[in-house]
């Protein structure tokens, strides 16, 4: 490596054109400082594929699984490309319905529900609090700024118990209410995502507003708001799948069949189903995941912003 | 001296700052209730709760510190679910911050079809939780998952990975693993905005290649390093859905997670003031390793501008 720069650097100061034939080759296999060489490209290369192979090799079992005719499922070893593709599966694991349970598209319906409730109120209640930290000047603003930070530390299993009782004492175990009225109320990380981004925004625009007598909500909803639709979209992929995913949650408050979620279902599925058609299992694993998948392939910008937008340097 | 006080309030409740901090508190209104009825209020009530016995059925009963007591003295389980925590944070943080990085210098190489590996890296993060856990207990199958069908193509012995006390602990890092998404698009993001001029210097001074990333590379990337590390660990102690659903904390409580023993003392048994001092554990081991790391930070975050 250093002999192979030296050769080129002698080379250069000769006028480059005498550059001798080994040493293009070796720059070419090699690299210099400009240009990395081949050899260490393929060596880059090489493992990217293996752990491309590697983190896809789970996508890739289960769509195996998911297509396979039932006969194939429990046959050694196992078929690599399942034939015939039974797509019919996906059919089955959407409208399987166990003795009294109700079918899996309620589950759905409860957890689009859920979803859809806590995107909106996510963006909108982090939203109107992230605006206060970024534009407004107010006592102990710094102080409940690193209160909203620091209570990121605290697990839900924490407040769970508590959090249980209440529900309980209002009677509303069991229903969707308690999985859908505490986001109303901001999240911490997003309302530090937002507040990053609000910062972003030259203050001469509300300023002006301002000036020419817009209240500070009016400000809010038509200048900062439509302005931070990158943002916000970051904001509103996260929170879908988080509450898509969630688990925990609906596991403590919801109990009857007919209030489950999609993860509810999925994790009860082994249970419900004794002697797993893993088959169907996989067809309707897929299907759950499928939505955030979709979303990230047409939202990838706001996913890598929405990560990215935090300035990590402090 | 009276009345300046009085006009001097008076101006003060008319002022543009007065209104102002009104109209900010107006909008911070929402966290306030949410935090005083959903966080603040549950932990204090938790940390009342955790002197208290309580089984939902009769009035709590004063307990003192017994359950603290119990935790240490009787409760073998307990101190299972610490050990087994402790262990899966100490193994899956550190690897999973090393892999996230390796793979976002890999990707920072300019290589081609940079949006495809970045793709197959993070895809797995927007399937975690359950459907992940499900897809791996699939993978982990003793006769039919591809593990061990691929461990026989390569002419190795297959093992029992959920169902081995030795393994399963492994079993679940390895799947955690796959999750390392989210850390590896913010190094990747921090690997490219770190400054060329800085590589350049070192170019001319010779630096070699090893040299170059120990002395500019890991110390521009210690925030992220910082940032990825504390909330890897928080996430960690937290780990619920993948013992719930791949082992239910067996083989003989090998993966008998803080949070999954926490979740079952609560709502199977019911014991709800027990629950809520294994949360207050739980919630001052968060504490007590954010702190640790905020402590050991000022000795390798290296901030740019040196302010902190």
């Amino acid at each position: 490596m250093v002999a192979g720069n030296e050769t080129v650097s002698t080379a250069e100061g000769l006028g480059g054109r005498t550059l001798s034939r080994p040493s293009r080759l070796r720059t070419l296999l090699l690299g210099n400082r400009f240009q990395a060489g081949m050899v260490r490209m393929l060596l880059v290369y090489a493992l990217l594929f293996f752990a491309a192979f590697l983190f896809l090799l789970p996508f890739y079992w289960m769509v195996n699984t998911a297509l396979k005719p039932s006969n194939q499922v429990f046959t050694l070893p196992p078929t690599w490309i399942p034939k015939p593709a039974m797509w019919s599966n996906f059919l089955t694991a959407f409208t399987i319905q166990y003795e009294t349970d109700p079918p899996v598209y309620n589950y759905a319906l409860n957890t689009v529900i859920i979803s859809v409730n806590g995107v909106i109120a996510t963006i909108f209640s982090s939203a109107l609090v992230a605006y206060a930290f970024a534009r407004l000047e107010f006592p102990g603003k710094n102080v409940i700024f690193l209160g909203i930070l620091s209570t990121l530390m605290i697990p839900f299993a924490v407040v769970m118990v508590p959090q249980f009782i209440i529900w309980r004492y209002l009677n509303w175990l069991d229903t969707l209410w308690p999985l859908m009225i505490p986001h109303w109320f901001g999240s911490a990380w997003n309302i530090f995502l937002l507040r990053q981004f609000f910062m972003t925004i030259p203050s001469e625009y509300d300023e002006a507003a301002y000036l020419d007598g817009a209240s500070r909500w009016h400000i809010f909803i038509r200048i900062i708001l439509p302005l931070s639709k990158p943002a916000l979209a970051a904001v509103a992929v996260f929170a879908f799948v988080f509450f898509w995913n969630d688990f925990l949650g609906p596991l403590i408050i919801l109990s009857t069949p007919e209030n489950f979620t999609l993860t509810l279902f999925l994790a009860n599925f082994n249970v419900a189903y004794r002697g797993t058609p893993w088959h169907l299992y996989m067809a309707a694993a897929l299907i759950i995941i499928l939505p955030c998948l979709i979303l990230f392939f047409f939202s990838q910008n706001a996913f890598l912003k929405g990560i990215t937008v935090t300035d990590l340097k402090g | 001296m009276a009345t300046t006080g009085l006009t001097g309030s008076r101006g003060f409740w008319q002022s543009r700052r007065f209104r102002d901090a009104m109209v900010a508190y107006a909008f911070i209104l929402p966290w306030v209730i949410g935090f005083i009825l959903f966080v603040g209020g549950p932990i204090v009530a938790s940390f009342v709760l955790s002197f208290f016995r309580w089984k939902m059925i009769a009035p709590p009963r004063f307990y003192g510190l017994t359950h603290y007591i119990s935790m240490v003295t009787t409760d073998e389980l307990f101190r299972t679910s610490i050990w087994v925590t402790f262990k899966f944070v100490l193994i899956s943080v550190p690897i999973g911050q090393v892999l996230a990085l390796g793979l976002a210098l890999l990707l920072n190489q300019r290589v081609l079809l940079l949006g495809f590996w970045r793709s197959a890296f993070y895809l797995p993060a927007v399937v975690s939780g359950v459907a992940g856990s499900v897809i791996w207990v699939w993978m982990y199958h003793v006769e039919l998952g591809i593990v061990n069908n691929g461990l026989a193509l390569m002419g190795l012995e297959g093992r029992n990975w959920l169902f081995d006390r030795e393994l399963v602990l492994g079993s679940l890092i390895v799947k955690s693993l796959w999750n390392i998404g989210i850390p590896m698009v913010i190094y990747l993001a921090a690997l490219q905005g770190l400054p060329q001029q800085l590589y350049e210097a070192a170019d001319i001074d010779g630096a070699g290649e090893g040299s170059k990333f120990l002395s500019i590379t890991l110390p521009m990337l210690s925030p992220a390093i910082f940032f990825n590390v504390v909330m890897g660990i928080i996430a960690a102690v937290q780990t619920f859905a993948e013992p719930y659903v791949m082992t239910g904390g067996g083989p003989d409580n090998a993966t008998l997670f803080l949070g999954l023993h926490l979740y079952q003392n609560a709502f199977h048994y019911l014991k709800m003031g027990y629950a809520s001092a294994m949360a207050w554990i739980m919630f001052l081991l968060i504490f007590g390793l954010t702190v640790f790391q905020f402590g050991l930070a000022g000795r390798w975050v290296y901030y740019e501008g040196g302010t902190r």
